[in-house]
């Protein structure tokens, strides 16, 4: 009842600026302590600690709890015991999982899928988002932009169907194309050579339109006296992109790249798993698909959990670490 | 700039500095670019619509490219027909409709404590959300959580595990935070407004927009993943479209279909499978692509307003 005076700098708004730092001063000299500030905010704004509760229980739930429950990887897991009743390993199933020859198969197929994606895939945008910028006629722009973004909302099962027909070497208008020119069919899928190229093209068409829009957003906070002044000087088209558009997109650029790069081993389970096939599993096998089979088809929750962890450790550290160089060079970085 | 009329800011930018030879020259290069940008996106979504509309021995044929032949709608027919396939799709229905009610309400509710400057607290949260991002247990642990609230092979699994996305929690506390500035907050309180009376009656009204755009990313989200059904469910009664799609699509188990068929029956039928497929393909995202174009500009939107750093 006592602190009931500063529900009163609310009705302070009103009166003239230099009387209210005045008020705001002295009433902040006897400045409470975290604690006290804590318990007021609490007895004030109990509601909103009320609304926290049930999604602060879901990232606890099913965010924190399998973090804990990650410690199966350590352990021969018994699902009878449970998580914690289970018999410590150690480091056994990383050992088995490093003795593996599989091992090194799947962190290169990770590895390389996900390099070329982010690498093929960064700067197609930004030249789809220029070229677009540098058009004034609306309505073709306008279609342009709908028609590229728009096979971001179809599904990851549609866009592998999609790439399986029209690559398929009977029925698929790829393979006639080719054949126009005397090649003979091509069996794309059964070929695990040609894995790495469906998944990271196909990747390619269906972002590509997407990923623009966030340049084209940058492109469009560049302040026009940039560009007015560059045409003044007799900067053309080309020069004005180069030394105005490009620097001016490139904290967005930066950004976009340490993310990609440092969720390079965080590729995801869902187009691998589709476009596999036992024909170019050689290729195809990354980690994502391997833990999932490891730990539901094969039920050996420990190893797929070590599996996991280690891929988890991997990527946190390889986001710190492009992060902190990103920053370094740049100035640019995540938390900047 | 500021000088010039609206009417004659058009007319007069390109009077002022001609362009020159290369600079047309290069817009012709940028169009050329980008009808072949439009070609290459297009190209594969029509001849699919095509393939669709054509009959079972046309497809088979590979006769179709980027118009219909020999039109017919018997893939469509038969889809429509497919018991298999209303399930699929209505399951998805619920999910997309439930997850979304559930996932938007959850998000709003800590989204808005975290845009309040008098929340206590709301920078710890914050770094535990964003730390989700960056680091998770992984799928088995993950997965025997659900199994011991005994989600498995239950519809809450596909809608509870996956509810909220710290992405939108971070697109609607930003929101929140640059629209509703704190002087509304302090005269609703003054009116005898509480905290849940406020979200209620001025916050939501005003975060119409973004409240769209974090549910459709949640609707698409759900309308378009498979994974939580392929490790959560087992009852096919309970499969969502994508699944189904999978099924049929890429794993080519036909449905319907029986042994004692002789061999043109059994030709018949792995013709009209081939252009099942297309149609297939087109129902499944034909929700989607209609309200596309309709959103696509708030939601390009609210993807930047969470772009925005803070």
């Amino acid at each position: 009842v006592r602190r009931k005076g500063c529900g009163v700098s609310a009705t302070l708004e009103v009166k003239p600026a230099p009387v209210r730092r005045e008020v705001v001063k002295t009433a902040r000299r006897p400045r409470p302590s975290r604690r006290t500030a804590a318990q007021r905010s609490l007895r004030r704004h109990w509601q909103l600690y009320l609304l926290v509760v049930v999604p602060l229980a879901y990232f606890v739930i099913f965010k924190y709890i399998p973090i804990a429950n990650a410690v199966i990887a350590f352990k021969d897991y018994s699902p009878v015991k449970g998580p914690w009743g289970s018999e410590w390993v150690g480091f056994r199933n990383f050992e088995l999982f490093f003795a593996n020859p599989v091992f090194w198969t799947l962190v290169k197929n990770t590895f390389v899928l996900a390099a070329y994606t982010v690498l093929a895939g960064f700067p197609i945008p930004i030249v789809l988002a220029i070229a677009l910028n540098e058009i004034r006629n609306g309505r073709f722009k306008k279609i342009v932009q709908l028609v590229t973004y728009a096979p971001y909302f179809i599904s990851t099962v549609v866009v592998v169907s999609m790439t399986i027909l029209v690559l398929s070497p009977r029925l698929g208008f790829v393979n006639d194309a080719i054949g126009l020119f005397g090649v003979p069919a091509i069996d794309f899928l059964g070929n695990p050579d040609y894995f790495r190229h469906i998944y990271v093209w196909s990747d390619v068409w269906q972002t590509t339109g997407y990923s623009a829009v966030i340049y084209l957003a940058a492109l469009a906070g560049i302040d026009p006296a940039l560009h007015e002044s560059a045409r003044i000087d007799g900067a053309s088209r080309i020069q004005r992109i180069l030394h105005v558009d490009l620097p001016g997109i490139m904290p967005t650029a930066v950004i976009i790249l340490v993310l990609g790069v440092g969720n390079i081993m965080s590729i995801g389970f869902e187009k691998a798993f589709l476009l596999q096939n036992p024909l170019n599993l050689a290729q195809s096998e990354i980690i994502a698909t391997y833990v999932y089979k490891t730990g539901l088809l094969n039920a050996d929750f420990s190893m797929a959990t070590a599996i996991g962890l280690f891929n988890s450790v991997i990527n946190l550290v390889l986001l710190l670490g492009v992060n902190f160089v990103a920053k370094r060079i740049t100035g640019n970085g995540l938390w900047s | 700039m500021s000088l010039t009329l609206p009417g004659f800011r058009r007319t007069a930018k390109p009077a002022a500095i001609a362009e020159t030879r290369t600079d047309l020259v290069f817009l012709v290069g940028v169009k050329i670019m980008l009808w072949i940008a439009l070609i290459i996106v297009a190209v594969p979504l029509i001849y699919i619509v095509a393939n669709s509309f054509s009959s079972a021995s046309a497809v088979s044929a590979g006769r179709v490219l980027l118009w219909p032949v020999e039109p017919s709608l018997k893939a469509y027919k038969v889809a429509f027909g497919d018991p298999q396939i209303m399930q699929g799709y209505l399951n998805s229905f619920i999910y997309a409709v439930g997850g979304t009610l559930i996932s938007v309400s959850l998000t709003i509710a800590i989204a808005y404590p975290l845009s309040r400057r008098t929340f206590f607290g709301r920078n710890v949260i914050m770094s535990l959300l964003i730390f989700t991002m960056l680091f998770s247990g992984g799928l088995i642990p993950t997965y025997l959580v659900v199994q011991d609230l005994g989600m498995l092979n239950t519809r809450w699994a596909m809608v509870i595990p996956s509810a909220i996305g710290v992405w939108q929690v971070i697109i609607a506390r930003t929101f929140f935070r640059s629209t509703i500035p704190d002087e509304l907050y302090e005269a609703a309180t003054i009116d005898g407004a509480s905290d849940l009376r406020f979200l209620w009656s001025i916050v939501l009204p005003l975060s119409k927009p973004v409240i769209a755009v974090v549910a459709l990313m949640y609707a698409i989200y759900q309308w378009n993943t498979y994974f939580d059904a392929l490790v959560y469910l087992k009852d096919p009664g309970l499969y969502p479209l994508q699944i189904v799609l999978r099924n049929v699509l890429i794993l080519n188990t036909v449905t319907g279909g029986s042994t004692t068929q002789n061999l043109a029956q059994q030709l018949e039928q792995q013709q009209l499978a081939n252009v099942l497929k297309y149609a297939l393909i087109v129902i499944s995202s034909l929700p989607v692509l209609i309200i596309y174009p309709f959103v696509a500009r708030h939601f390009t939107k609210g993807v930047m307003v969470g772009a925005v750093k803070g």
